[in-house]
């Protein structure tokens, strides 16, 4: 190993979005990890301050700053590091380190780029150069060309002919790509892609072929190895990302197997990769014919997964080799032989992806070649039936497997088929039910025969339900191996859950639980990673733990629950364990540190289902489970849990109850005369225009029932609740719809806090940016408050004692509040870690998390004063939103949320922390030309004052319409810009288009659902067109003022704990 | 039809019956491999036992037609399937592959060969593992049969063939002594233009004229096949390059005078780890085997080639002055990586 090398920086890949999520977080996690081992100190640069990554234990150093060549470069100067590592942060990191490089940055600083070179990284990224050194060792890959202008796309895909492939160096998740069947359609897309890329790919389209991955690594004395190989079941045409996949493959034979794995060892050694990377195929289904897809010469979504996949610790070992060392030097944690292997899996893994497309207006719900999932799942077993079933129940979607579910295709059997979207699984399903034969979907969908028989087995047992066959022992067992759960067989066979259940007990059938020793039994192992599977004699794992606790985890990311919980999950486990108790994990997201086995005493790779937790418990006669870490999720176990006599520990479930039920809740806060925004649950549209109109308009209307669009929306007159209500909404006495009165123009703020037996043991407040109105996930935060009254913030306090007092709350819990004319009311109370706790943990220095579980594990704690007042540091919180990857959607935030990560930066004051979070979100700084649509009368009068400033400051200002005349009357030199739909020049669009402009503000009208069209034109120009965007009018006049007083000087390039008070 | 696999230590697993309904017996092992049914079973190295796969899906892709004509083509490694019995966790009910010509429960059936299947294989692999291989007995609706231990018989007699077969053409020759040879063996040497002559292992070379000599694998304890070291010694006296492998490499060893042991921990899988000792280079290997070479017992003018990156025991030898080398590993592999063909070029270069 290469011992010059005493000092590293990690790139990270900042905020989660669509194409880079919590993967990055495992990856960085344990690059750093392997550093510490060698004593080398790391420096981590990433914003994202809810990973477990930039926690206070791991790196030595941590910069929650933007992963931008700017701020990268001054850390470098000030850090002055050995080496730097890029392929831990993803495209981010990736992409950030090229530029560096590009620009002599680490030449000039001594830096040397650890692991895979840049060259080879470099021949990977550019298409061409890349099917250049395909050619020198003749390899295949698509027919394809690089080329720079639309002209040359015409020309190029005229000769391969239509359809054809278009796809875009330097993206990832496939951003931008897709399939063009006509020249219009390429033309299109090009013209988009050019405005943001200089170089563009056409290629034959190979539609239909199996999509197959390996992952390869290799050392620097070129011994190389293949971890995982992984089959997709939705073949080509469809993102990896976006695809069911399964590990190893199923349908290859040996040949194909190492014909593939050959291949990717030559051209791995022939790049000369150092490290991790991960090569796809595409393999024709009726031949040996193949064709090299790409390669990603970093780690990946896809590494991480086959890590959690096989016990392979892919990044961890990356790094190592990034270190100099060679693979037969290094050993497997698991079985303590090499690390120079090839795992073997005795099981099956499903990893499926979880879509949230329903949150999002105006969204095409199709799916192909570029990504719009926003998390996965992944499902063991020992058949592909069961693991399956098990993956669609992990999503947490409401699905209970592919059989016994609420109707989920809406279009008809034949288009969800051949036009793949979000639903189209669940349409093969109906297709075998309607007697639809496998030859006939196959010729639709191109998913292989074997996986569709596989489906078939698994509806068949529905079916012999249906036909009234006795559920007796051996067909309950036949059906628990095929992945059913005992929800499933009580809704086809008309009986109780809790009946299945108990048949079970009698009969003594119950899963088996199944170690992961990367050796398929070989050699012995020392770790704990475990799941479940109905395909077994014996426990692999017979250990009862009467001191555990057992953690319920976050499953998959989506929108609203992310990696903010994982951190909770790890910090909560890690603080078990140094209480000298059993710590044990149950969650099922492979993207996810939770997920890596040795962060626990013991890891169940499961479902957080009632059923599945339940079997866990009874093997392992714990202390109790910890609910209150993994969201939402766990949280709505608690009920369940208790009345079947389970163990919780913390806040005891009654009252977790009593502030979850609505009415509950709000007849305690009657009773402890604590204010609330009047509410009412109706049952009928005409009780519920009354309501509205007693408590005046606008108001807020969610639906318990939704049938399509938002599940909550605000309306501002009858005409548009009406409208709600009949085309959103089911309204009924089985489905009431809440209404409660919206207030406007109110603060939103936070109390994120832990409570020991009914008294606060600490608490933060922060305060929104924006007025309520705007989820509390896509709010920006600020800690502490800079514009809340001494008086509201007192009035908060006091009123959660109170609340918590009552609760009697043992752990973690959040409330939210509007506060209007130092009136403060209650919107609702989480007896859980909330999305805040990793901000205010960081900022504050102070660990809730690790505070709340000694709580919970009944370690007396004492009150710890906080002196808001003496930070001398201010934070800021900012969403990231993904909707550049939603082609369609309407970018404008509201009361649902629809952003898909955060980041939180450290500033001196307000201002300097707000700019550089906006920064690490993608916001270009400095501004020189703003485009402004500033809404409503009143909030065009609102915006004057701070739009003048930077007016004044020569901000050069293009404004629409309404917004010109009122700026021109208010003389305020402007450029009007013409509608999009008046089609005059100069029109708003064309101006984006030709990048003259460098930041969008646009204030929607009104709340109402359908947005007037040239809003929503702008809006989603500015995204396709990667202009940044700030729909808010609360964070545009944040923004103006900042724009005036900060400047490029000073944004501070301080660490963490150069901030910290300690 | 349920079956039952019974283990010599009194364990019993029940199951499905597949494959021809006959009760048959053998020594149990097991692979790790997680594709390549169909080269094991015809493997002659799993003559006599009963092989169980810990991959749980078995029969995805089918079984491809053998082809005989030529060997390079090959899709399987003997014209047989050679196991006596075949142990899987779940035998897939379709088989999906466009190069499949049989599921392989009709294969199983064809070849009169038992299977059963719904075995926790993994439970069956951690007795295996720590008890070494066992004999057992497949059971098909209870009819009874006897243990068999195929160690008591000469396994070379019964893998290897019974007279002389010629394959492919080329001015040098090389004799392949079959102790019950894999096919990919003679179509690597075939591939690199020799043609090769197979032979018994008992057969009488001395009118042949050969330039070059293989060893090859084959079923079974290198020590009950002491008899052959006088012929190979001979081979080595006509100072003639000669490669041998796997159970070929162990005889080589026993004539060079070094010992073979029974390994606690046998090496059944793909995935084997071997380090090139003058290279530094590592490799994936596919192995089979439950006996190794004794590296203390190597004697001088001997060289330890290859050792195993998990157990360092030793994987090759390489004769200092004579053109003599030998692995322990399969170089020909199928199933398995196919990262150590080198072997064979080095053999070639030796002529
Ligand atoms: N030539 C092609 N024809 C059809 N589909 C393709 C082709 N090339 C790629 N795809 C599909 O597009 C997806 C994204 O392409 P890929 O090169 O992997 O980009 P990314 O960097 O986003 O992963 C792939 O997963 C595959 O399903
Ligand atoms: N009565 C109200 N007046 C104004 N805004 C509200 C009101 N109730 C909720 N909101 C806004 O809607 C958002 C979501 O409401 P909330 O009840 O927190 O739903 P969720 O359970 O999804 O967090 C809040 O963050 C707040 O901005
Ligand atoms: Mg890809
Ligand atoms: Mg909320």
């Amino acid at each position: 190993m290469d011992n010059k090398i005493k000092k590293v920086v990690i790139l990270g890949s900042a905020a989660i979005k669509i194409g880079e999520a919590g993967e990055f977080d495992y990856s960085g996690s344990q690059a750093i990890k392997a550093l510490k081992e060698e004593g080398v100190k790391t420096i981590l640069i990433n914003p994202n301050i809810a990973t477990i990554q930039t926690s206070d234990y791991l790196a030595d150093r941590v910069y929650l700053l933007p992963v931008t060549v700017d701020f990268v470069e001054k850390i470098l100067e000030k850090e002055k590091p050995d080496g730097i590592l890029l392929s831990f942060g993803g495209q981010t990191a990736l992409n950030c380190g090229l530029e560096l490089y590009d620009k002599g940055i680490l030449k000039k600083h001594g830096i040397q780029v650890l692991g895979t070179p840049v060259e080879t990284i470099r021949n990977t990224e550019d298409r061409k150069k890349f099917n250049q050194v395909l050619d020198e060792i003749n390899v295949d890959y698509p027919k394809s060309k690089a080329v720079g202008s639309l002209e040359a796309a015409e020309t190029f895909a005229g000769e391969i002919g239509y359809p054809v492939m278009m796809r875009i160096a330097y993206a990832l998740g496939g951003l931008g790509s897709g399939v063009c069947r006509t020249k219009e359609q390429l033309v299109e897309r090009a013209s988009k892609a050019f405005s943001y890329t200089s170089q563009i790919l056409i290629e034959e389209w190979l539609g239909g072929w199996k999509e197959i991955e390996y992952e390869i690594v290799r050392d620097k004395y070129d011994n190389c190895i293949t971890v995982c190989n992984m089959e997709n079941v939705d073949p080509l045409g469809i993102h990896t990302g976006e695809s069911i996949v399964v590990a190893p493959s199923q349908t290859l034979s040996n040949r194909e197997y190492q014909k593939l794995r050959g291949i990717g060892i030559r051209v791995i050694r022939h790049l000369g990769v150092v490290g991790e990377c991960n090569i796809q195929y595409a393999l024709d289904p009726f031949s040996e014919e193949y064709r090299v897809i790409e390669v990603n010469a970093r780690l990946s979504r896809s590494s991480a997964l086959a890590s959690k996949a096989t016990g392979y610790p892919l990044a961890f070992i990356a790094a190592k080799l990034g270190m100099g060392y060679g693979l037969h030097e290094l050993s497997n944690a698991i079985t303590e032989t090499s690390a120079f292997f090839e795992p073997s899996l005795d099981y099956i893994v499903v990893k499926m992806p979880r879509w949230d497309l329903k949150k999002f207006r105006n969204v095409s719900r199709r799916i192909g070649s570029a990504m719009k999932s926003v998390g996965e799942v992944m499902a063991i077993g020992r058949n592909f039936e069961e693991t399956l079933q098990k993956a669609i129940r992990m999503l947490g979607t409401g699905a209970r497997g592919l059989v016994a579910n609420e109707k989920f295709v809406t279009s008809s059997i034949e288009d969800s088929l051949s036009k793949p979207s979000d639903e189209r699984l669940f349409a093969v399903v109906d297709a075998f039910i309607e007697g639809y034969s496998i030859e006939w979907i196959y010729e639709r969908t191109r998913i292989d025969k074997w996986f569709l028989h596989k489906i078939k087995n698994v509806v068949d047992i529905a079916l012999r339900l249906g036909q009234g066959e006795n559920l007796d022992d051996s067909f309950l067992l036949e059906a628990k191996k095929m992945g059913y759960s005992d929800e499933q067989l009580a809704i086809l066979g008309y009986k109780e859950e809790e009946e299945i259940y108990n048949m079970r007990l009698k009969a003594g059938i119950h899963p088996s639980i199944k170690r992961i020793d990367t050796v398929a039994g070989e050699y012995p192992a020392k770790t704990n990673y475990l799941y479940l599977t109905y395909e077994g004699i014996e426990d692999d794992y017979t250990e009862k733990h009467p001191d555990a606790a057992i953690i319920l985890g976050g499953g998959p990311y989506r929108i609203g629950s992310s990696v903010e919980f994982d951190w909770c999950c790890v910090i909560a486990g890690k603080t078990v364990r140094e209480s000298g108790k059993t710590s044990i994990m149950i969650n099922c997201n492979p993207e996810t540190v939770s997920t890596d086995y040795d962060e626990f005493d013991a890891l169940f790779f499961e479902e957080l289902t009632f059923e599945t937790v339940r079997e866990i418990y009874n093997k392992i006669d714990p202390a109790g489970f910890i609910l209150s870490m993994g969201g939402q999720i766990p949280n709505n176990l608690a009920v369940r849990l208790d009345a079947n006599g389970l163990r919780i520990l913390g806040t005891k479930t009654e009252y977790i109850d009593r502030a979850e039920n609505r009415s509950l809740f709000s007849a305690m806060l009657d009773d402890l005369n604590i204010m609330q925004p009047e509410w009412k649950a109706l049952t009928d549209t005409k009780s519920a225009l009354k309501f509205a109109n007693d408590v005046g308009y606008p108001v807020l209307v969610r639906p318990s029932y939704v049938l399509s669009g938002a599940a909550m929306a605000v309306a501002t007159s009858d005409l548009e609740l009406k409208a709600f209500l009949l085309a959103a909404a089911d309204v009924s006495n089985e489905y009431p719809v809440v209404i409660s009165k919206f207030y406007e123009n109110a603060k939103e703020l936070e109390f994120d806090a832990v409570a020991q037996d009914g008294e606060i043991i600490c608490y933060a407040i922060s305060e929104h940016v924006e007025n309520a109105g705007t989820h509390s996930g896509d709010a920006t935060l600020v800690l502490p408050p800079q514009r809340t009254y001494f008086e509201t913030e007192r009035q908060i306090r006091i009123t959660s004692a109170k609340i918590a007092k009552n609760l009697k709350i043992n752990g973690p819990f959040n409330i939210q509040y509007i506060a209007k004319n130092n009136e403060v009311r209650v919107i609702e109370c989480n007896l859980r870690a909330s999305r805040s706790f990793p901000f205010v943990s960081k900022t504050l220095n102070k660990n809730f998390i690790a505070i709340a579980t000694k709580v919970i594990l009944r370690e007396k704690q004492k009150p710890i004063r906080i002196p808001m007042y003496d930070y001398e540091h201010v934070a800021v919180k900012a969403p990231q939103f993904s909707f550049t990857r939603l082609r369609g959607a309407d970018p404008a935030t509201g009361v649902e949320m629809s952003s898909t990560g955060e980041v939180a930066c450290l500033g001196d004051n307000f201002h300097e922390a707000f700019i550089k979070a906006l920064i690490s979100v993608g916001f270009k700084f400095p501004v020189t030309s703003i485009l402004i649509s500033s809404g409503p009368t009143a909030s065009k009068a609102e915006l004057l004052s701070s739009i003048k400033v930077i007016s004044d400051m020569g901000m050069i200002i293009f404004a629409t319409g309404g917004t010109s005349d009122f700026l021109t009357a208010h003389d305020i030199p402007n450029l009007k810009l013409n509608w999009p739909l008046d089609e005059e020049k100069p029109g708003v669009v064309e101006y984006l288009k030709e990048g003259k402009i460098d930041l969008v503000v646009n204030i929607p009208k009104n709340y109402n659902e359908d947005e007037l069209t040239n809003d929503y034109t702008i809006r989603r120009a500015a995204v396709d067109y990667a202009v940044p965007l700030i729909t808010n009018r609360q964070v545009a006049m944040r923004l103006f003022e900042a724009l005036s007083k900060i400047s490029k000087e000073d944004l501070k390039i301080k660490s963490w704990d150069e901030y910290s008070v300690k | 039809m349920n079956a039952k696999l019974v283990l010599e230590n009194g364990m019993s697993f029940e199951g499905k019956a597949f494959g021809a309904p006959v009760s048959t017996s053998g020594e149990v092992v097991f692979n790790t491999a997680m594709v390549g049914y169909t080269e094991a079973l015809t493997d002659p190295s799993y003559y006599g036992q009963l092989l169980s796969l810990t991959y749980p899906l078995i029969g995805n892709y089918g079984v491809p037609n053998e082809i005989s004509d030529d060997i390079t083509k090959s899709k399987w490694e003997s014209s047989r399937i050679q196991a006596f019995g075949f142990i899987v966790s779940n035998l897939s009910d379709i088989h999906s592959h466009w190069d499949s010509d049989m599921s392989l429960d009709e294969w199983l059936k064809k070849e009169g060969i038992p299977g059963i299947s719904g075995i926790d294989t993994r439970a069956l692999t951690k007795v295996l593992r720590d008890s070494g291989a066992m004999l057992g007995k497949i059971l098909i609706n209870g009819q009874e049969v006897d243990f068999y231990d195929p160690n008591k018989d000469l396994l070379i007699e019964k893998a290897a063939v019974k007279a002389p077969v010629e394959h492919g053409k080329g001015d040098k020759t090389v004799l392949l002594m079959d102790f019950g040879c894999r096919n990919s063996i003679i179509a690597n040497i075939v591939r690199r233009g020799f043609k090769v002559i197979q032979v018994p292992y008992n057969y009488d070379c001395s009118h042949l004229k050969y330039d070059g000599i293989i060893l090859s694998s084959g079923p079974g304890d290198p020590a009950r096949y002491s008899f052959m070291t006088s012929k190979i010694k001979a081979f080595m006296e006509e100072k003639k390059p000669i490669l041998g492998i796997c159970l070929g490499h162990q005889l080589l060893a026993l004539t060079a005078g070094a010992k073979t042991y029974k390994l606690t921990h046998g090496h059944r899988s793909q995935n084997q780890p071997v380090i090139d000792r003058f290279s530094g280079r590592a490799y994936v290997t596919s192995q089979n085997h439950g006996f190794a070479v004794d590296k203390k017992s190597i004697p001088t003018g001997w060289i330890s080639w290859f050792e195993n990156l998990n157990d360092g025991t030793n994987e090759g030898l390489w004769h200092k002055n004579l053109p003599i080398r030998s692995t322990q590993f399969h170089p020909e592999t199928m199933p398995g990586p196919v990262d150590t063909g080198f072997v064979f070029d080095e053999f070639k270069r030796c002529f």
